[in-house]
């Protein structure tokens, strides 16, 4: 391994240039500042200056391994001299280093090989134009989507013999029965710190009985809800993106249609209502609770025993805050549902587009579970409930 | 050429033993490549070709046996001497593995960037000049792998492998999924490149196309080892059932058709 070194001098009237030790990517650093010396250092034009021809002579007895690198900067001599007007020979050279340098100066002139990067304020106007397009088109896509699968639900139901029945108890299992531990134990902490943010407040106003009505309402009516259908989103949405994307990229999609199975009904269908069914009894669960965690808390901060709590409950909280409540969780579960598969089917055949749409349906189910949150609470107050 | 370079074997492999679970893929598995020849190694599904790719490289560690590469031993060997033998050799896995979020170009550059602090300019000289190698046009540098073809992905990752100039390139299954145009293609590819660079070549295939076409030399697993080494017609000439059936089968009669027009040409 010795270092590559170039040497340059005249030899009577030419120039002499030898080349000696590996030209390797190792020294080509150390070459590639030596070559920029030599036109600087004028060797070049002082060669001229002395009478020299304008011949050049490349010895590479010397020379010992050469790769790419080494051969484009040996390209990158060649050139130096011919732009300098010299003629140059280069007498005996090894036949792989010939063909390695032949390579390298067929391959012309670098070209930029990176993207092109739309910076400025136009990018960044094109960048918002590219953006706002994208969400028009896809909210269409997605609006026919919900279409596609409200029109085949239908369809599916005047021959129930289609729904997969098997497949729909797997999904309720998968994305209710084992969901319990989990929100059920958030509920439950959620609960617990309302509690006693509340009493801290309520306290300094001798109130603290009305711990009962912040913890009931807002559990019932918002909270567990919200709750539930946020880590269902997290948890299950994913789920329904990265398997059907996965069966996207192994074109098991594709398949199933040239077997004459529709995939809405064979793979949204159950999914969809699976969760649909199981997504209100999780928030049951997590209002029972986030209401137990509050009562705990508040027994053991405020004194106040699980009897009167209960019994304070009943009085201040009506069944209608309840239900209030429960009737948005099938409408969350349908929107996690409907963007989980519909993100799933929009995989394409490579495996970096799983991971991309997988975030993306988790992100657009948790911001369509909110905007729609909102949406009815709008609702009830236009109502008066 | 093979006779020349019989002594300097590059690779060498000797009892390899390799076991996943109570599933027996090797057996005292002995192998010599040597050095500038093109090796092409077959056998049936399962008989653990890939296997043992992926055993010389160092990517599966065998249960026991020693292999040396290029002079280290790659399965003893201290991670500098690791490191060090892994500039010198390239692989090409199947659909080229290029990484997905990075441009063809920023693919060539990252073993460049990782071993060598190189400028920038000579960066995109040593790319445009390895993507001239495997016959891509400069702007295919600029795109990422999911806009190639097949055909395209398979050179741009060989172009990869290429990248630190290494005396070893493998290859595993180079032509599975191209047409045959495609393959011949790729096919005439390795063989230029492996004369004008002097590699070695290490190919698992099962295109016989390829072995009549560029491999100087066949290594046939079966039965848990190397069976056979030698070059076409030695194959041609084993008594083996499997070796029989396998190089004197409809298609392997078809292939062998083909490389006889082709040398009269």
């Amino acid at each position: 391994m010795a270092d590559g070194k170039l040497q340059a001098g005249p030899d009577g009237r030419t120039l002499r240039l030898s080349l000696t030790g590996d030209w390797t990517l190792a020294h080509a650093s150390a070459l590639l500042t030596r070559l920029g010396g030599l036109t600087t250092a004028g060797l070049l034009r002082d060669h001229l200056r002395d009478g020299g021809q304008q011949l050049a002579r490349l010895e590479t007895g010397g020379l010992q391994r050469l790769d790419t690198a080494g051969a484009l900067l040996l390209a990158r001599l060649y050139r130096q001299l011919e732009d300098q007007g010299f003629t140059v020979e280069w007498p005996a050279p090894r036949h792989e280093h010939r063909a390695l340098f032949e390579y390298a100066r067929g391959c012309g002139e670098a070209v930029t090989v990176w993207p092109e990067i739309d910076g400025g304020f136009a990018g960044f106007v094109r960048h918002l134009g590219w953006l706002t397009l994208f969400f028009a088109r896809e909210a269409r896509r997605f609006t026919s989507f919900i279409g596609e699968v409200t029109e085949t639900a239908i369809l599916t139901a005047f021959r129930p013999g289609q729904m997969r029945f098997t497949s729909m108890v797997h999904h309720m299992e998968e994305t209710g029965l084992k969901a319990l531990p989990i929100v059920g134990l958030l509920s439950f902490l959620i609960g617990m710190v309302m509690a006693y943010q509340g009493a801290s407040q309520l306290q300094k106003f001798g109130a603290e009985l009305f711990v009962v009505d912040l913890i009931g309402i807002s559990v019932l009516r918002e909270l567990g809800v919200l709750l539930t259908a946020i880590l269902i989103a997290g948890r299950s949405g994913s789920a329904f993106t990265a398997q059907i994307g996965s069966m996207k990229v192994n074109e098991e999609v594709a398949a199933m249609r040239t077997l004459g199975l529709d995939p809405v009904v064979v793979l949204v269908l159950p999914r969809m209502f699976a969760l649909i069914l199981t997504l209100p009894v999780l928030t049951f669960f997590a209002d029972i609770m986030g209401l137990v965690g509050g009562a705990l808390m508040a027994w053991s901060t405020l004194g106040i025993n699980p009897d009167l709590f209960f019994h304070r409950l009943h009085d201040a909280v009506a069944l209608r805050t309840f239900f209030v409540g429960i009737v948005k969780a099938p409408v969350f579960a349908a929107l996690i549902a409907l963007v989980g598969c519909y993100e799933g089917l929009r995989v394409k055949r490579d495996a970096e587009s799983v991971g991309r749409l997988t975030t993306r349906s988790v992100v657009q189910s948790i911001f369509l579970v909110i905007v729609f949150d909102a949406l009815f609470s709008i609702m009830f107050n236009f109502l008066e409930i | 050429m093979v006779e020349a370079t019989q002594q300097d074997a590059v690779i060498s492999v000797r009892g390899l033993v390799n076991r996943f679970d109570d599933n027996v893929i090797h057996q005292g598995l002995d192998l010599d490549v040597y050095r500038g020849e093109v090796l092409g190694v077959v056998g049936g599904s399962g008989t653990g070709k890939s296997v043992l790719l992926r055993t010389i490289i160092g990517l599966n560690r065998p249960v026991t046996g020693s292999i040396r590469l290029l002079g280290t031993d790659m399965i003893n060997g201290s991670p500098d001497e690791l490191r060090a033998a892994r500039q010198r050799f390239g692989v090409l896995f199947q659909d080229g593995a290029l990484f997905s979020s990075l441009t063809v170009a920023q693919n060539i550059q990252v073993p460049l960037k990782e071993f060598y602090d190189l400028p920038q300019d000579l960066l995109d000289e040593i790319v445009a000049a390895k993507l001239h190698m495997v016959g891509l046009s400069p702007d295919a540098g600029t795109k990422y792998p999911a806009e190639l073809s097949g055909g395209m992905r398979k050179r741009a990752g060989l172009a990869r492998a290429l990248a630190l100039d290494p005396e070893i390139v493998f290859f595993d299954e180079p032509t599975a999924g191209l047409d045959p145009i495609g393959a011949a293609a790729f096919d005439q590819l390795v063989r230029d490149l492996q004369q004008a660079l002097g590699l070695t070549v290490f190919m698992v295939t099962h295109d016989l196309d390829s072995l009549h076409a560029i491999c100087d030399r066949i290594a046939v697993l079966a039965e848990k080892k190397v069976l056979l080494t030698g070059p076409m017609d030695v194959m041609l000439k084993a008594q083996h059932p499997w070796v029989v059936e396998y190089f004197h089968g409809p298609r392997a009669r078809a292939a062998a058709i083909t490389a006889t027009l082709e040398e009269r040409m």
